[in-house]
């Protein structure tokens, strides 16, 4: 199976010459224009934030344990709910698939470095700084922004502490952070494909990542209009969300959530293209219906622009309007079962076999299918007056951001881990860790569907006593849920110190140019492109 | 084969999009005002420039009620004359909201008018109102300040209550 890889030692007899060790000290992180060095930074800017975001989730469910308030005063709750979002969204998320994407989309078309390493240096340099400029919030008189994360108008322009200015600093700093990596990506995979690459032997993490560049540079721009003119409202004296100059405060959540919706899908998408390559590994058959899963991904694409207002069903829309909302949403439906169906598909009849990333791949689809449905419930138009702005929204998109994209990612590092880093991990420990976090994840966010239907409002400090139960074993879940994250990053430090070696092909059935690579990965891959043969037996066809 | 060359176009074509997608953030604004014209959404309510013949129903009728708001910080006592009146549609019908300065100081605002539910504001047509032009008011002044408005015998049957309500908000010139 793991055939050893001529192309790769070939490269390093021929090209040493002109290749520079990693440079050593500070520098090689601070100047990189490597992809795989840019790659590892974001992954760990990623789970830094990842513990600072679930730090502050751990204080939302240490108040919420009991009713009544304990520890937090409602502003400091307000802070903690936006800023946990925020966090969550723009710092851990996207810099996580940002990252995959850097290490593994060069790896899987054959390419040697992304097309812009500098631009790709920046674009991740920036990162820290827009989480330290948010973050100061906290320390500034007024206290952190405490809008909540869709930071609507008139809350978060006449009515918002003067951190908001430094708030929309920020926000526009990670726009340019992730306009930059899409951009980046968009070249790197039109033009720096191997030749012989066609555009459908292209690996289904590289099209969803292609195809979420298109969303990123058509939306984060969006945001970037949307805070700039809050900008100019809080301190210039314009009036786009203030009906006394003839603005219109409702205007600002279809800006907003303009933005908004194709977001959900550039936060889910590369965990699609994650899922599509574990899934045929561990159940050793070729993925299920490979076109129709690119087709599906484009029209998720596409149809994620114009539904934006089915999350403002309540701002008192013509019906005619609910109606056309409803409709397009229940539409998105139909490509993502699509997806859904291929992956079962992919499995049926397959030799499947239970290795840790395959798990997190199998509960990603079980898991993320609930939060779909969730959606398909909130998507009805007047079914949604009643779940509206309750924790059934906040268990439906926990469902599909924490079991759907987080789960993506923690699947992709336990697949990829043995490439990068050329070590084994732990497998029982991190067959535990798996376990462990399915089970606190669902008794964390299960739970709050039922609050939600009872009315339990979000985004509150305090709540009526026949929450209590419910309350109170969705902390016990987070807590455990929480520490189940030290484990991990135990099992990863682990590997990369004590790890056994990895063979190149450490899943015997994996496919992708990446695995033809020597583990650990060379600091420079790909010099000479691979041939249309290598491309063809590596390919994700049937 | 060799690898493509990134052309100059390509990153023009590459760059433009994130840049034009910031001024259509922008364009939204024009667009979703025009869009409310036709649409009546969110409550936009919509004029008329003549006294326009109707074909009236005698026997249909609608009661409208009338609201007033002002915003925080608007000091000037402001109400209906009336709370309702039963209209006929398609018939123009005269109504007054009356306004009393209670500070020493010359007031200017802007009144701005919302219809519920949202399908009859695109048939709530006004000839004159209040709500056109920026208001003065003098100090201790009380005026009374005219709307003159038609509803359209086109709105759907189903709507027999309308509400129309005005918030008052304050200029500073």
């Amino acid at each position: 199976m793991s055939s050893t890889n001529t192309l790769d030692t070939n490269n390093h007899e021929n090209h040493e010459d002109h290749h520079h060790a990693p440079p050593s000290g500070i520098g090689r992180w601070l100047f990189s224009t490597n992809h795989k060095d840019i790659g590892t930074m974001y992954l760990i800017f990623s789970l830094v934030m990842l513990f600072l975001g679930g730090g502050m989730a751990m204080l939302i469910r240490a108040e919420l344990y009991y009713p009544g308030l304990q520890f937090l005063e409602p502003d400091l709750f307000n802070n903690m709910v936006t800023t946990h979002a925020l966090i969550m969204v723009f710092g851990v998320v996207m810099p996580a698939a940002a990252g995959m994407a850097n290490w593994m989309v060069p790896l899987q078309i054959g390419a040697p470095d992304m097309a812009l390493p500098r631009m790709n240096n920046w674009s991740f340099w920036i990162l820290p700084f827009a989480g330290a400029i948010l973050l100061s919030t906290f320390f500034m008189e007024g206290g952190a922004p405490a809008f909540g994360w869709t930071f609507y108008a008139p809350l978060s322009t006449t009515f918002a502490p003067d951190s908001t200015d430094f708030f929309i600093f920020a926000v526009h700093l990670l726009g340019f952070s992730s306009i930059m990596g899409a951009i980046n990506i968009i070249a790197t995979v039109l033009n720096m494909k191997a030749p012989e690459m066609r555009l459908m032997d292209m690996p289904l993490f590289v099209w969803t990542w292609l195809i979420t560049s298109f969303l990123l540079i058509g939306a984060m721009p969006v945001l970037a209009g949307a805070v700039t003119m809050m900008l100019t409202d809080r301190n210039f004296g314009t009036a786009f969300f203030d009906a006394t100059g003839g603005g219109d405060p409702v205007m600002f959540q279809h800006i907003f959530w303009f933005f908004g919706h194709p977001e959900v899908y550039i936060m889910i998408l590369p965990a699609f293209g994650i899922i599509s390559h574990i899934i045929p590994t561990f159940a050793r058959k070729p993925l299920f219906g490979y076109s129709s899963m690119v087709y599906a991904t484009a029209s998720i694409a596409f149809l994620s622009y114009i539904v934006w207002a089915h999350h403002m069903f309540l701002t008192g829309m013509p019906v005619a309007g609910e109606l056309y909302f409803m409709y397009a949403t229940m539409l998105i439906a139909v490509p993502t079962g699509v997806k859904v169906f291929n992956w079962v598909a992919t499995m049926w009849k397959g030799s499947m076999t239970f290795e840790t990333p395959m798990l997190w791949a199998l509960s990603f689809v079980f898991l993320f299918t609930i939060g779909g449905f969730s959606g398909l419930m909130l998507g009805i138009a007047p079914a949604d007056i009643q779940y509206h702005d309750t924790y059934f929204v906040v268990a439906h998109f926990h469902y599909v951001l924490v079991t759907g994209a987080l789960w993506g990612i923690i699947a992709a590092v336990f697949y990829w881990l043995p490439k990068w880093t050329g070590k084994m991990y732990n497998e029982p420990l991190a067959k535990v860790h798996f376990w462990l976090a399915l089970i606190s994840v669902n008794v964390t966010f299960f739970p709050q569907h039922f609050l939600g239907l009872a009315g339990m409002p979000r985004r509150i400090p305090d709540y009526a006593l026949q929450f209590a139960d419910f309350n109170y074993i969705s902390s016990i879940g987070s807590f455990a849920f929480g520490l189940s994250f030290i484990l991990f990053t135990y099992i990863v430090v682990d590997c990369i110190r004590n790890g056994k070696p990895a063979d190149a092909r450490p899943w015997g059935s994996a496919k992708g140019l990446e695995w033809t690579l020597a583990t650990p990965v060379a600091y420079h891959t790909f010099d000479e492109p691979p041939t249309r043969a290598e491309i063809l037996a590596e390919s994700q066809h049937s | 084969m060799e690898r493509k060359k990134i052309t100059k176009g390509f990153w023009i074509k590459l760059v433009s999009v994130p840049v034009l997608m910031f001024f259509f953030a922008y364009a939204m604004v024009p667009l979703y005002n025009v869009l409310c014209d036709i649409t009546g959404f969110n409550g936009k309510t919509g004029t008329v420039k003549t006294e326009k013949q109707y074909q009236v129903n005698e026997e249909r009728l609608v009661s409208v009620s009338f609201f007033a708001s002002t915003s925080p910080g608007f000091p000037v006592q402001f109400a209906p004359k009336e709370s309702s009146m039963e209209v006929v549609p398609g018939k123009f019908y005269n109504t007054s909201y009356i306004a009393k300065n209670t500070t020493d100081e010359v007031i200017y605002g802007q009144a701005i008018p919302s219809v519920a539910p949202t399908d009859a504001a695109l048939h709530f047509k006004k000839l004159e109102c209040f709500c056109f032009v920026k208001q003065e008011f003098q100090p201790g002044e009380e005026v009374e300040m005219s709307l003159r408005f038609v509803v359209e015998p086109e709105m759907e049957e189903w709507i027999k209550d309308v509400s129309l309500s005005y918030n008052f908000y304050k200029l500073d010139s």
